[in-house]
């Protein structure tokens, strides 16, 4: 069972990858026995499974997954949410409201309107009907402070980091609160504007960087120095 | 302004009006994510042709009643500037490029997992800014890289070239004038690892063994061109791997 290429090497479409009794991962095909690369990525693979991990690629929606949305338009019963995606979403007022939703008394826009940013749970989704979200659980709800932050969604485990490693860093470092919708959207908001700038900039190199390794430590030293930077500055102004 | 006109298209020597030997290419550049407002982009320079490609999507299609409850649309445009060739073409799509749009659709559609993405639409332009003879070739080369840079799902790149008979030769990847002055021309659109045509045309007249040779030539070229491609969807990441190091 032979693996052609080696554990973090970059793939293209086309390549085989393996051939013999692996499971075809993220971003591979299985044609017989042999496994082939469908997109541009880093090779990962163990004794059961073999997988590309994306350089590039876009959102499809997964039940349970937390997003971050733009409401595009408000109907009659409910709102379609931009998330980042090949397909629009759906959000319906029974999902917003505490209660039951009445159209005669309950007038949507005052709710959420066109232009206003929320985070959400995916609910439903099976290509053939556009996804749907909900906002009744804890955390989720409509966007009034902070920044955003949009990076390539396969890039989302990297910011994370092994189990939350390099977002916990930030949010340490940085002093912001960071939430990380699975589409690739990153919602950042701090005491400072300067404080999320720097969370920003940091997020900006882990996208740049993500293949590499190490990278926890590089933006950690980065934050450092960057901050070292400021405080003189924060001296003079305050004489 | 006057052309050149070559008394022979291949000289005692058995080398091409370029100076090329029969069965080489002309020089290749290739460069991916060229454009940032794209979801995926790419440029090729060969001999003198210059083309850029663009990708949008999968994203909403419009107008709506062109989506397919199947699969993704695939939409594409080969589209020549107006000073892409040396008499001012008009900017309007002309029947050529129609045609040519159509062909190049239909070479890279097997490639990629339309399925997957049901509804949706893949915008695909490719923008001939110089035309030296087999653009389409070189078109669906780099459309193929422009697609996997936007990272949709794809069987194989696709690459292209041309064999043809100029000067009673099979010689590979023609230029201009030897597309025009010479004999025929057989474009090839390839899946190098899955061993798939997927385009395939003539213009002129061979007999059934000069097409064999220049349909064997070509896809000798088409996968020299696709090392070139690997290579070039690697570059950027590799670039910033190294830099990393580095420091």
């Amino acid at each position: 069972m032979p693996i052609f290429y080696q554990n973090k090497e970059i793939v293209t479409p086309g390549d085989l990858l393996a051939e013999g009794n692996y499971r075809a991962g993220r971003n591979t095909y299985k044609v017989g026995e042999k496994i082939y690369a469908s997109r541009p990525g880093l090779l990962e693979y163990n004794e059961k499974e073999v997988r590309v991990v994306a350089l590039n690629a876009f959102y499809i929606p997964s039940v349970g997954d937390l997003v971050i949305g733009k409401v595009v338009e408000v109907n009659v019963n409910g709102w379609v949410v931009d998330i980042n995606s090949p397909y629009l979403a759906v959000l319906r007022a029974s999902d917003v409201l505490e209660r039951s939703f009445k159209p005669q008394r309950d007038e949507l826009t005052e709710i959420l309107d066109a232009g206003d940013l929320l985070i959400a749970k995916v609910t439903s989704f099976d290509r053939t009907r556009a996804p749907t979200l909900t906002m009744r659980e804890m955390g989720l709800g409509k966007i009034t402070r902070g920044q955003i932050v949009k990076v390539t969604p396969t890039k989302i485990p990297r910011v994370i980091g092994r189990k939350g490693s390099m977002i916990n860093m930030l949010k340490k470092e940085t002093g912001c609160r960071i939430t990380v919708g699975q589409n690739g959207v990153i919602l950042i908001s701090g005491r400072r504007l300067e404080d999320e700038r720097l969370a920003i900039q940091a997020i900006r190199k882990i996208e740049h960087e993500a293949h590499t390794s190490g990278l926890t430590d590089r933006v950690a030293e980065m934050i450092r120095r960057e901050k070292m930077k400021e405080e003189p500055k924060h001296d003079t102004e305050s004489l | 302004m006057t052309q050149r006109v070559y008394e022979k298209l291949i000289d005692e020597e058995g080398k091409r009006v370029d100076g090329r030997e029969w069965n080489e290419l002309r020089p290749i550049k290739i460069e991916v994510g060229v454009l940032n407002n794209a979801d995926g982009s790419a440029y090729i320079e060969q001999g003198k042709n210059k083309i850029l490609a663009a990708v949008y999507g999968p994203r909403e299609a419009h107008p709506r009643h062109l989506t397919l409850p199947d699969r993704a649309l695939l939409r594409c445009r080969y589209h020549m500037a107006p000073f892409s060739v040396e008499e001012r073409k008009s900017p309007a799509p002309s029947r050529r490029e129609i045609e040519l749009s159509k062909v190049i659709r239909e070479a890279l559609e097997p490639a990629i997992f339309l399925e997957h993405y049901p509804r949706t639409a893949i915008d695909l332009f490719i923008e001939i800014l110089q035309a030296d003879g087999g653009t389409r070739c070189a078109g669906i080369t780099v459309a193929s890289l422009a697609l996997a840079d936007a990272g949709i799902p794809m069987r194989d790149l696709v690459v292209a070239c041309a064999a043809g008979k100029v000067g009673d030769r099979i010689v590979l990847d023609l230029n201009d004038v030897e597309d025009k002055e010479g004999e025929a021309d057989v474009p090839i659109a390839f899946m190098p690892n899955l061993n798939a045509v997927t385009l395939l045309q003539m213009d002129g007249t061979l007999t059934p063994e000069e097409f064999e040779q220049a349909v064997n030539l070509a896809i000798e070229g088409c996968r020299q061109i696709y090392k070139m491609q690997k290579d070039a969807l690697k570059a950027r990441y590799l670039a910033i791997k190294k830099e990393v190091e580095e420091q």
